[in-house]
């Protein structure tokens, strides 16, 4: 495959279940060679559904989508074969060792002997764990079994590799670490990278590219810093003490783009909020009204989020497995 | 292009999955020994009780009444216990086809105890999709079916080896063999075993190919393992059952897997009926099998 083909084509992809509930609603994306590309949205959304049927674990009700110029539908061995995949929950197998894992993991797919007993050795190295490579996975840690998971992801030396909410229920430390495996990978590996996330911050320090989802649809796609500034600047909320509508008198004041009034706080847009604030206090306190509350927000993901889908991140009700296989994940991750 | 070479062998990853089942077990002291204590219980508790020949000796009769005895002449009473004392082989013999309850039950015993290994598969296919053991493996280019014969073939391994316990057990708790018996018969036993084992299993797995619930397999073992018991020759002859009874048990494998056990251990005749019960039991397992991995397809891709 030449470098500047796109690792990863969707179109009109569709999931269904049960001819009623509609988790992912006809999206397209492109995912370019050695990029990180980065799926956000909120649980529920339909990240996980989008990930699973281009692994070729869900098929797909309707549309296309090529995974390394592999058909996700027509030739999903191969497709399964070419790409790693690090799920959202633990999958190693608790009663063997990291090593065992590994093998195992190797076995799966068809990889000769020969060639994964250095392979496994090499991983294990490479995500620091020959030290308990004879342990029982029972006794590693939570941030210990992300990195298993990775291991088992990279045996087959994969030239794309899914990582579906890597960081779930880990401490920020290993969450941080975990993230520099990542971008290891694709500096040293040459990679690219399909992950999907909830915690913008990361997506934003991480990722290449954004696709935001929401409720099956892909909202907004960019690089993090074009989705950003798509916000056209600094947001300052406030709360005034009376409970008159002061919306007109704010947006007469130089640099404010847009004022909304939200729940009796304004929110205001701005292109240079630190100039911008103090002349508001001073309009107001001219016209009589007491600021009680004021703060400055440099754009982050989590506005360009709220932007595109109108709410802030919220937990969708889940199925029964999911939020049971969450619940491990966590509990496991804790240990 | 990965630079892996896709495996030709279209079932690659068989053995590494059916290791990791079979790992689970013999690598856990506490499974593997209550595997062993089981049939022991079952065989020196319930096979002990039932004691079935000793009701049938002649000396559970009672004493012939003093008037009635005064009757005879002690020669003409003597072939009269001797009578009795054939009566009571003959019966047992015309039953059970072996004057040795014990061993008739034993025997039974081997069969059985692959329902009960077997009934765990459909638990540990539960465990592994609601631990994402099972996700991980379906995002490997490892085919459907290899993922569901490595369950069916690790069982039916698990199978053989409890059967080859009961038998070792039955030994030591006085089996009476057949005329007939040989080192050979012992591996005809494994044989038919495993092929009821493979299709048991596969009943198993097809039955919770799809549930997500703990406690699905769990009712469902419970539900299944009594009329299979019962309406089996494990315990009784099928001739002595109601018409209702053995129609069921004529077509229960189990039976037919208990005969060619029997018959090839303790029974002194019958050979004959060996390929028949062969032949069944292999039919089943391969039916079963078939559906299972039809299902795996329909089921393991949502």
């Amino acid at each position: 495959m030449s470098e500047d083909q796109d690792v990863i084509k969707v179109e009109g992809l569709t999931k269904v279940f049960n001819h009623s509930l509609t988790a992912v609603d006809h999206i397209d994306f492109n995912v370019k060679h050695g990029e990180i590309f980065g799926f956000l949205g909120p649980n529920g959304a339909g990240k996980t559904t989008t990930i699973s049927m281009l692994i070729t674990v869900l098929r797909p009700t309707s549309g296309k989508a090529t995974v390394l110029g592999g058909d996700i539908a027509k030739q999903s061995l191969q497709v399964r074969g070419s790409i790693g995949v690090v799920p959202q929950e633990y999958t190693a197998d608790e009663d063997l060792t990291g090593y065992e894992n590994i093998m195992l993991c190797a076995d799966l797919y068809g990889i000769p002997r020969s060639v994964s007993k250095k392979r496994a050795t090499e991983l294990l190295q490479l995500v620091e764990l020959t030290g308990f490579k004879d342990k029982r996975v029972q006794i590693y840690s939570g941030g210990m079994r992300r990195r298993l998971e990775l291991a088992c992801g990279l045996i087959n030396r994969p030239k794309l590799l899914f990582l579906d909410e890597p960081t779930l229920g880990l401490d920020v430390q290993t969450r941080a670490a975990t993230w520099n495996y990542v971008k290891m990978l694709k500096k040293e590996l040459g990679m690219t990278l399909f992950l999907t996330t909830h915690y913008l911050e990361e997506a934003d320090a991480l990722c290449d590219r954004i696709a935001i989802i929401d409720n099956g649809k892909i909202v907004v796609i960019g690089t993090p810093t074009d989705l950003k500034d798509s916000l056209g600047g600094d947001i300052i909320t406030l709360a005034i003490q009376k409970d008159t509508d002061i919306t007109d008198l704010i947006s007469r004041i130089e640099h404010v783009k847009e004022v909304k009034k939200e729940n009796g706080s304004y929110t205001i847009k701005s292109a240079n909020g630190e100039v911008t604030a103090p002349l508001i206090i001073e309009a107001l306190r001219k016209n009589g009204h007491v600021v009680t509350k004021l703060s400055l927000t440099k754009p982050t993901l989590n506005e360009v989020y709220l932007q595109y889908t109108g709410k802030s991140m919220r937990d969708a009700e889940e199925s029964r497995e999911n939020v049971f296989r969450q619940r491990m994940t966590m509990r496991r991750a804790r240990q | 292009m990965s630079e892996e070479k896709l495996s030709k062998n279209r079932f690659h990853g068989l053995w590494a999955l059916t290791n990791r089942d079979l790992k689970k077990w013999y690598q856990n002291p506490i499974v593997f020994v209550i595997g062993i204590i089981q049939p022991i219980l079952w065989l020196a508790l319930l096979g002990k009780a039932m004691n079935i020949s000793s009701i049938f000796s002649s000396s559970s009769l009672p004493a012939l009444p003093a008037s009635l005895a005064a009757t005879f002449s002690p020669q003409q009473l003597q072939g009269l216990g001797a009578y009795f004392g054939q009566m009571s082989d003959t019966i047992m013999n015309s039953t059970f086809n072996t004057t040795s309850y014990f061993s008739f039950m034993a025997m039974g015993m081997v069969a059985f105890v692959t329902v009960f290994t077997t009934a765990f598969v459909g638990i540990s296919v539960v465990f592994d999709r609601r631990l994402g053991f099972m996700n991980k493996v379906l995002s490997t280019p490892v085919s459907r079916s290899v993922i569901i014969t490595s369950k069916v073939i690790s069982a039916s391994i698990r199978s053989v080896f409890q059967a080859a316990i009961v038998t070792v057990i039955a030994f030591l708790l006085g089996l009476q063999l057949g005329a007939n018996f040989t080192v050979f018969s012992i591996f005809g036993v494994f044989a038919i075993v495993f092929l009821i084992g493979f299709g048991l299993a596969s009943m198993f797995t097809a039955i919770t190919l799809r549930t997500t619930r703990m406690e699905t397999p769990q009712a469902i073992f419970n539900l299944v393992t009594l009329p299979l018991m019962f309406a089996s020759s494990a315990y009784f002859p099928i001739s002595n059952m109601p018409n209702w009874l053995q129609a069921i048990a004529n077509v229960n494998p189990i039976s037919y897997t208990i005969d060619a056990v029997r018959r090839l251990m303790i029974f002194s005749n019958g050979y004959a009926q060996l390929p028949l019960d062969f032949a069944y039991v292999g039919i089943f397992a391969i039916v079963v099998t078939a559906l299972c991995v039809v299902l795996s397809w329909r089921f393991l891709n949502k």
